[in-house]
């Protein structure tokens, strides 16, 4: 049963497994869903088990089971239309109560759901008895609802989802904010940055451990044995580059700025400088790129424990990487190509990463970014990406 | 065991839906993992199945420096090596039984009745415990390694779990239980939350208040977004001034602020909304 929903799910990308399959069939047998309603709460809830994917699963679901419950296309159309009016009665009811040769107060009496068949079997009445008349239903008609309320997102007029069929709350996408697509958001990057922390025992054994200590003692039988640890310390240094310059990175500016905020928030020993498209012989610590610029050879005098974020949408004319005057900045041509630069840079710092902004099904249509890629391990700036890139940072 | 379904709590309002998964969640005997936003009542559940089903709560709150054997019992060497040394108590020193302390999740797999047991933010813990901790809840049953016994859960407690975090649990853990994530409720069931635990509150001011709440939650750049929580104390922090005028509220004239925006960034921005706002 409903195996083809299951794959259908599959097939849409939510990871769903087959234990869980199993979990809702248990639930199936034991009699606890005895409506649609029932399946589409039960199935979701041990089926997918991220909000994120709630999007996609109510997708799915008004899609798998569409015909089940709306058999024609028509029955759609003329839910949507009821829908419709039934906004245009909420934001105007006298118009509308007119138009119908209503009462207001009778149709007030009416609840939402009421209201819609009330309006269906009024539009079935109209397309019946004159067709593309004046009234109702023709487009840039006269009528005073005329064609203004399509809402494929649906509505949600007051009380809980119980007043609704599963079909109609699936189709609602109430869950839109949640999918992965969303963009990047401060906690989220917070939370992929949190886990760059790096505690490690450092220097003398001077605290006692109170709970070895009273453990080792006991199974001494009483001999007393002091056990001694090292104090915690976060020992991680991170240094970020961005690339600020050029047109290239604007539609990037507000993402990367949520990485950059909340890595100065997060970190004591946050370094930051700036490039444009490419590193050559200097990064700079002022974001005007003009009054310090750090030579990249005294790079090696760092600890060469520091984790290096770099973060650029590594696009750029593949000469300006490849080739040994290929800076737009006069300035800086030395002799080395940024190809060289980079390279020399990954082998100074054993943890680094490549942040890119531009969606990785892209990369391939862009020769510097595969390039780039070769050197440094390059990830997704997404919040996938993101922790992706934080476990490479923190392998040994 | 009871099969009394969950219909909801004196303090607590359900939505349909939600009830249905708890129900489900207890009759597949699988504990229910809850997210959303901190304020949405995710602890608030636990302690409203506890009430409306009349059995024990038992909280389980984890620490970042949690080991999952702290979770299930302790022993209390301490007060062994006290007794050893001194004697003057009636437990008997070399059976170790007697100093054996039940952690959360052993309170409730020895106790006589069955229990709700709430594990709460466990996304503070890291993934280790997580998985651990699942396998006990799983087996419902762990071993005491200092005096050898495998303690069987005597009922099975309906687990809650709730977590904060943005970022996914590991796959076996998921597997594991059944998920709902607490979306935030719109202002029509605000009100009826509002009316929950203010009975009897002035309907001019529980209106005002909720309309100029959602549109503080409208402010971009705010990080943290007040909640439900964050709501109910301000209307009792506005309660407590008999002479404020609710009608002041929908003028943009909004007191406390601070209760509603607890980071400083957030309050300065919230407060140079609304003075903006306010002037015209």
């Amino acid at each position: 049963m409903f195996i083809d929903f299951f794959f259908k799910l599959k097939d849409h990308g939510i990871p769903v497994s087959p234990t869980a399959f199993l979990t809702l069939h248990k639930a199936l047998s034991n009699g606890l869903v005895s409506s649609l309603d029932d399946f589409y709460t039960v199935s979701r809830c041990v089926l997918v088990k991220s909000e994120r994917y709630f999007d996609l699963y109510d997708q799915v679901f008004a899609h798998h089971f569409k015909g089940a419950e709306l058999p024609d296309e028509e029955g759609l159309l003329l839910d949507d239309m009821a829908r419709a009016m039934l906004e245009q009665w909420l934001a105007d009811p006298k118009t509308l109560a007119d138009a119908l040769d209503m009462d207001e107060q009778d149709l007030q009496r009416l609840t939402p759901e009421e209201l819609i068949e009330y309006f269906k079997q009024r539009l079935k009445d109209q397309t019946e008895r004159h067709d593309g008349g004046n009234r109702w239903i023709g487009t840039g008609g006269t009528s005073p609802v005329g064609h203004s309320g399509y809402h494929p997102g649906g509505m949600r007029v007051g009380g809980i989802s119980r007043n609704k069929s599963a079909l109609k709350v699936a189709m609602e996408r109430r869950f839109k904010d949640y999918s992965l697509q969303g963009p990047l958001t401060r906690p989220m990057v917070g939370e992929a940055l949190k886990r760059l922390r790096f505690l490690r025992p450092a220097g003398p054994k001077d605290r006692i451990n109170v709970d070895k200590t009273i453990y080792q003692t006991m199974k001494n039988a009483g001999e007393i044995e002091i056990v001694f640890d090292q104090t915690l310390k976060d020992r991680l240094k991170v240094m970020l580059a961005i690339d600020n310059g050029g047109w290239s990175m604007d539609p990037y500016i507000p993402v990367v700025q949520t990485v950059f905020d909340y890595a100065r928030a997060q970190f004591k020993e946050v370094k930051t400088y700036f490039f444009h498209n490419t590193i050559y012989e200097n990064i700079w610590e002022d974001p005007n790129r003009v009054r310090k610029p750090l030579r990249i050879k005294e790079l090696v005098r760092r600890d060469p424990d520091t984790r290096l974020i770099l973060v650029g949408d590594a696009s750029m004319a593949p000469y300006e990487l490849m080739a040994q005057d290929g800076s737009i900045h006069i300035t800086d041509r030395s002799g080395r190509s940024s190809l060289a630069c980079l390279k020399f840079i990954a082998e100074t710092f054993a943890h680094a990463v490549w942040l890119n902004p531009v969606p990785r099904h892209l990369w391939n249509y862009t020769r510097t970014i595969k390039a780039i890629g070769q050197i440094f391990p390059m990830f997704e700036l997404s919040i996938d990406g993101l922790e992706k890139a934080i476990t490479e940072l923190m392998k040994n | 065991m009871t099969k009394a379904p969950f219909t909801g709590a004196t303090q607590y309002v359900l939505d349909e839906e939600l009830a249905k998964i708890v129900n489900v969640s207890m009759a597949l005997e699988m504990p229910l993992l809850l997210k959303g936003e901190p304020g949405t009542g995710k602890t608030m559940l636990a302690h409203a199945i506890a009430e409306s089903l009349k059995m024990p709560l038992l909280i389980l709150n984890v620490k970042s420096s949690m080991k999952l054997v702290e979770a299930l019992y302790q022993y209390d060497t301490l007060t062994r090596l006290n007794d050893s040394r001194f004697g003057d108590s009636t437990r008997d020193v070399s059976d170790i039984e007697a100093y054996i302390r039940m952690g959360k999740i052993g309170q409730a797999f020895t106790s006589d009745q069955r229990t709700v047991l709430l594990i709460d933010e466990i996304d503070k813990a890291d993934t280790d415990f997580q998985d651990d901790m699942l396998d006990v809840l799983d087996q419902m049953e762990f071993d005491i390694i200092e005096i050898d016994k495998t303690i069987h859960a005597k009922n099975r407690p309906v687990i809650i779990i709730t977590s904060n975090a943005k970022k996914d649990l590991s796959d076996p853990f998921l597997g594991r239980c059944n998920f709902h994530h607490i979306a935030f409720p719109d202002p029509k069931m605000m009100s009826k939350i509002i009316r929950v635990h203010f009975p009897d509150l002035n309907k001019t001011l529980a209106q005002n208040a909720i309309q100029a709440f959602y549109q503080l939650r409208q402010i971009e750049s705010i990080e943290k977004r007040p909640a439900t929580r964050e709501l109910i104390n301000w209307l009792r922090a506005l309660q407590t001034d008999p002479d404020f005028n609710p009608k002041r509220l929908a003028k943009y004239d909004l007191p406390f602020l601070g209760v509603l925006f607890k980071k400083s960034s957030d309050f300065v921005q919230a407060n140079q909304h609304v003075q903006r706002r306010s002037r015209f």
